[in-house]
Order: structure tokens, then C-alpha cells, then sequence
């Protein structure tokens, strides 16, 4: 039995995500290399390693926001490689940033609201004339938003702006706004960073809950390696942009690769 | 009834009664004005939904005036005229007359306005698809380019628009109640709009594109729909001004026009529909007692100066103008109003966040 070449693997429509053979290079700087995920429907999935593994640039290349040198991403068969960012996000990968990008000068509500309303769309008409239906409409999308920001801890802070809020909620605020996509896959870059030990427990309830009460799939990158350990299902682990170890917590803690790239690191540093 | 309400109610009230009474005083340069007024502010609320609640600086806007003022003119003159004015119309053209009117209604005038403003803003479509992927200073000198192709086209086009020579003999049906009704339909239209799905997408791709993307908001659509419909809006502002002008030619609808426009947006705060509104009263109250102060001293060209300084004053010590994102907010007004009258009650600025 002849085996396919490698850049047509067939999309298996039963896998959530499947990546094969994802590749990013700068000029001469190796990003990410060779990069291959089966990604079953709810997992939580940890991607780890050291500063410039790759992490983000695997997260942009997912979303669609940076065009990969090689490879493939299907999500659930569909074929979303080449696709533009606001396509990918309405098809069902959403995510956040590692560098927060909240719409600082717009409400609390209306962060969440502009990612929600897709899920309520109305006629231009019905907005300027301002007609029953779409008052109704603004008034879904409205309690919509104000749930998931009950959800992620933000209900009493609806009306503030964006930016006043402290680094840990706006953290929170970014994984509501991203969770009103209504994705199947959601990515999540470093979102404990910045956040103190009280804030990180509640983060951790926070994506079980994700997971557990509203089935999303969960991409997890941090360096918080507990918490990775602690929550994930599966570990990658990324060094210099290719993937060193892949399995359980449990396995990738022994793995003596693992261990070196993390003591360079300290080495480095 | 709430303030959110009855505010807007009262303010239309207001509005009406100012009018009725202007229109009873018989004072026609005060009526003038008040023309000019609720025609710039047509310009400057349909700028500020193109390129304050975009981010996307266009300016060429004044482009879609004059085709407005100029289709318009061409669709309303009489037969009579037409034919004589004219010669040189194709013939599909030059039987077209809309110049009914059914009791005190002008509907010959009401339909080539909106005629006039759809034709444009499919115009604005093909612009626009092209121009709003561009970004920052690109599109703003882009959209200059085609202001200054659509006065190119009104010169050359003798046999539409009589080219370098002044267009006159257009039937004058703008009064104070169509203009301001006109206005008060785009104030509304675009204030509601602000605070809608369509908005919201405006100004999350202005402030963060990538954060946009990443909730499935595209950049080109938002931008599209924001150019359309301001270019619809500004050729109704077009048709407005010719048949209350009457007679014009392709030199008024450029540079100056555009910087005057530009001056209200950027001082009543770029995204603020309140804003336009306020900025456009100022700058114009402003240009016509400087107008005077020239008249006076005889010192010409002093006006235009002494706003750019202002203009450029704004910029320098309150770049986000008078109102920045903020709106009116009545709510806030009317618990103000009664702290006022009774005490108590909170204080707090009449404005609400964006
Ligand atoms: N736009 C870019 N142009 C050039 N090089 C880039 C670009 N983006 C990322 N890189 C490089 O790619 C490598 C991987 O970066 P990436 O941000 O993905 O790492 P990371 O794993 O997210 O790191 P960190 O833990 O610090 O967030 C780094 O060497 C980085 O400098
Ligand atoms: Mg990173």
C-alpha cells in the first residue's frame, strides 16, 4: 500500500483540529517548524516551552492572523489554511493575546457585545430607524454579553471602560470577549500572566468550566507550568519551534528532553 | 417618560418652534444662515461616520456633494429650460424633468435627491472597495484623488454640467423645513447607528484590527458600509445646497469646502454625532463674525486665516475637540437639571462613555 504524500494527508472531519506539517519562517529565523496536532473535541490542551519557542506564533498562525510558510490547518474538516482572520473567527477559532488588545475606549459590555452580536444579526434599516426589533435585538445582546461577563467574574463592571480595569481583569475580560464568539476552539496565550495565586485558582475553575459547562476545546499556552500540568489533558512542548515531547502531564514532567530545554533556559537567563 | 426619550422629543420641539418662528420673522439672512447650518451639518455627521467612527481619514467627501448637487440640479430643471440650457444632453437625459408638485410637496425633487444620493453611493461602492483596504495616509491622499478627479470630470463634462461655467436656473426648493428635516433624519440615523452591531464593528476595527479580526469582524466591511452610507448622506447635503444656492460651479465643491468640513469634525470630536452637531454651530458662527470683522477692517482673506489657526490650536492643545467619543447623554442632563432646581441628586458631567 502506497502512503500518501505528506502535503495531501486527507482531513479526518471526525478531529476537531488537525494540523499537519504547520511551518513559519522570518527570513532566515525559524519560528515554528513541522508542527502536527490532532486535536479531539474537549480537551484542554497545553503548549509549553521557553521564551521564543514559538508559542504565539503557533496561536497566530491558528488564527489565521499570520500566513504559514508550510502545512495545513482543517478544523473539522473544513480546510481554514489560507483563510483570513475574522473567517477563521467565525468558523469557530477564537482566541486571546499575549500582549492584551481589549477595545480600550469602549465599555466593559460593549467588548463583549461586538463579538456577540454575530450570533443576532439585523438590518441596517432596523438599526438607524432604531425599530422595535432592533431595540429587542441590542437588548439579547446586551444580557448575552452581561452573562459571560457573570461568568469570567466581570458582572459588576459592565460599564466601565475597557482600560480601567486592573491587568487581571482585563485578562478576564479578553476570554469572555473571546468565549462570545461562540468558538469550537478556543486559544488562550499566557492568560495568567500578570494575574496574583488568587486570581490564577479562579482562572483555573474558569477553563474547566469553559470546557466542562459550555464544551469548548481549550488551547492553553502559559508558563505557569502548574497550572498547565494541572489542567491539560495533553502536552506539547515547543523548543527553538520544534515540537521536543507530546503526551500526557504525567510523561512530558520525566521527559529528560523537556528537562534540558528548561534547564538552558535557566542557564540563560 | 424617560429623559432618553422626551430629550431628543424636546430638542425636535425646540428645533420647530425656533424654525416656525425664523420662518414667520421674515429675516432672510438669518434663514440663510440656518440653512447653511443644518447643511454643514449633514457633511460633518456623514464625515464622521466615514472617518471618526472608521478611523479611516477620507478626504473626498466633498466629491460626493458635487455629484449630488449636480445630478440633482440636471434631474429637477424644467423642460423648458433644459433644452435650451442643455443642448448637448443625451436624449435618455434630457426628457427627464423632475419638477412635479403634488399640493405643497416637491416629489419631483424629493425623487432626484434620492436618486441622486443612491447613484452616488454606488459610486462610493466602487470607490470604496478598492480605496478602504488601503490604510492611514494612504486612503487620505486616495480620496483626495478623487475629489480632485470629480472636479476634473464636472470641468470636462460641458454638455452635463456647462463645465467651467456656472450652473444656474436650478429651481430653488430648499427651505428651512426640508433642510432641517433632512438634517434631523441624519443626525438620527447616524447617532442610532453608533450605538448598533454596525457601530460597534466601526469602532472595534478602528481601535484594535487584529482584536477585531479575532471576534469575526472584518475591517473592509465595517469601513465599506461607513463610506457608503456617509456618501449617500453627503449627496443629499449636495442636492440640498444646489437647489438652495441655485447657481454654482465646480470650484465651490473643493478645497476650502473640505478643510471648512473637516474643521467642524475635528472640533466637535472626531466619532461624536453631538460633536458634529456642536462643531459645526461653532465653526460657523465663528466664520461668519470673522466675515464681519473683515468686512470692517477691510483686511481680506483674514478670516480664512485666523480659523485655520484655530483649526490647527484644536489640534494642537485638544486634538479629541470639543466632545471626543462622548455623546449628549439627556439622562445625565435631566438629573442635572432637577439637582439644579431642587438639590441633591448626583452631579456628574452630561456626557456618557462612548
Ligand atoms: N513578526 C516577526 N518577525 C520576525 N520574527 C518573529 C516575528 N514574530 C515572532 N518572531 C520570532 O519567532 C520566534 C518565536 O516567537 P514567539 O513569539 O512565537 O515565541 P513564544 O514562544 O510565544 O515566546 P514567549 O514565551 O516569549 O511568548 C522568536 O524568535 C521571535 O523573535
Ligand atoms: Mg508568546
Amino acid at each position: 500500500m502506497a502512503s500518501p504524500p505528506a502535503a495531501s494527508v486527507a482531513p479526518d472531519p471526525s478531529l476537531l483540529l488537525q494540523v499537519v506539517g504547520l511551518g513559519k519562517h522570518y527570513r532566515g529565523l525559524v519560528a515554528l517548524a513541522d508542527y502536527s496536532l490532532d486535536l479531539a473535541p474537549r480537551t484542554i490542551h497545553g503548549v509549553i516551552g521557553p521564551n521564543g519557542a514559538g508559542k504565539t506564533t503557533l496561536f497566530n498562525l491558528l488564527s489565521g492572523m499570520v500566513r504559514p510558510s508550510t502545512g495545513a490547518i482543517h478544523l473539522l474538516g473544513v480546510d481554514v489554511t489560507h483563510l483570513s482572520a475574522y473567517r477563521v473567527a467565525q468558523l469557530g477559532i477564537a482566541r486571546t493575546f499575549q500582549n492584551i488588545r481589549l477595545f480600550d475606549d469602549m465599555s466593559v459590555l460593549d467588548n463583549v457585545a461586538v463579538a456577540a452580536q454575530r450570533h443576532l444579526p439585523g438590518s441596517l434599516w432596523s438599526a438607524m430607524m432604531s425599530t422595535r426589533a432592533f431595540r429587542e435585538r441590542e437588548e439579547r445582546i446586551r444580557a448575552r454579553s452581561a452573562e459571560l461577563l457573570d461568568l469570567v467574574g466581570l458582572g459588576d463592571r459592565t460599564d466601565r471602560l475597557a482600560r480601567s480595569l486592573p491587568y487581571g481583569d482585563q485578562r478576564r475580560l479578553e476570554i469572555a470577549r473571546a468565549v462570545a464568539v461562540g468558538p469550537k476552539v478556543l486559544l488562550l496565550d499566557e492568560p495568567s500572566a500578570g494575574m496574583n495565586p488568587s486570581e490564577a485558582a479562579e482562572l483555573n475553575g474558569l477553563i474547566r468550566r469553559l470546557r466542562g459547562d459550555l464544551g469548548i476545546t481549550i488551547i492553553l499556552v502559559a508558563h505557569d507550568i502548574p497550572l498547565v500540568m494541572n489542567l491539560c489533558d495533553r502536552i506539547q512542548v515547543l523548543n527553538y519551534g520544534v515540537l521536543i515531547a507530546d503526551g500526557d502531564p504525567a510523561t512530558v514532567r520525566v521527559d529528560p528532553g523537556v528537562i534540558s530545554a528548561y534547564l538552558g533556559q535557566a542557564k540563560h537567563a | 417618560m424617560s429623559p432618553r426619550v422626551a430629550g431628543p422629543l424636546l430638542s425636535i420641539l425646540g428645533l420647530s418652534v425656533g424654525l416656525a418662528l425664523l420662518d414667520a420673522s421674515g429675516l432672510a439672512f438669518w434663514q440663510g444662515l440656518m440653512i447653511n447650518l443644518a447643511i454643514f451639518t449633514i457633511l460633518v455627521v456623514s464625515l464622521n461616520l466615514a472617518s471618526g467612527f472608521t478611523g479611516v481619514f477620507s478626504l473626498g467627501n466633498i466629491g460626493f456633494m458635487a455629484l449630488g448637487a449636480y445630478i440633482s440640479a440636471i434631474l429637477t430643471l424644467p423642460l423648458a429650460v433644459k433644452s435650451e440650457y442643455l443642448p448637448d444632453l443625451p436624449s435618455w437625459l434630457a426628457g427627464v424633468h423632475l419638477d412635479q408638485v403634488v399640493g405643497p410637496l416637491p416629489v419631483g425633487w424629493l425623487a432626484a435627491t434620492l436618486i441622486a444620493g443612491l447613484l452616488v453611493a454606488f459610486v462610493a461602492l466602487l470607490v470604496g472597495a478598492v480605496l478602504m483596504r488601503l490604510s492611514g495616509h494612504f486612503v487620505a491622499v486616495a480620496t483626495l484623488g478623487f475629489l480632485v478627479i470629480v472636479r476634473v470630470i464636472l470641468f470636462n463634462a460641458d454638455g452635463f454640467t456647462r463645465g467651467s461655467r456656472t450652473f444656474s436656473n436650478v429651481t430653488p426648493y430648499t427651505n428651512l423645513w426640508w433642510a432641517w428635516a433632512c438634517a434631523v433624519l441624519v443626525i438620527y440615523a447616524v447617532w442610532r447607528l453608533k450605538r448598533s452591531q454596525y457601530g460597534r464593528a466601526m469602532f472595534a476595527q478602528r481601535r484594535d484590527r487584529w482584536a477585531a479580526q479575532s471576534v469575526g469582524i472584518s475591517i473592509l466591511r465595517p469601513r465599506l458600509l461607513a463610506f457608503v452610507i456617509g456618501a449617500f448622506f453627503t449627496a443629499i447635503a449636495g442636492s440640498l445646497y444646489a437647489h438652495f444656492i441655485t447657481s454654482f460651479s465646480p470650484t465651490v465643491f473643493y478645497f476650502d469646502l473640505t478643510f471648512r468640513v473637516i474643521t467642524m469634525l475635528v472640533v466637535g470630536g472626531m466619532g461624536s454625532v453631538s460633536g458634529s452637531v456642536i462643531g459645526s454651530v461653532v465653526v460657523l458662527a465663528l466664520a461668519e463674525g470673522l466675515r464681519r470683522v473683515e468686512d470692517v477692517t477691510l483686511l481680506y482673506g483674514l478670516s480664512g486665516a485666523l480659523l485655520a489657526a484655530f483649526f490647527i490650536a484644536v489640534i494642537v492643545f485638544r486634538p479629541e475637540g470639543i466632545m471626543g467619543q462622548r455623546e449628549i447623554s439627556f439622562d445625565r442632563l435631566s438629573t442635572r437639571l432637577r439637582s439644579l432646581r431642587g438639590g441633591g441628586g448626583p452631579e456628574g458631567p452630561e456626557t456618557e462613555a462612548p
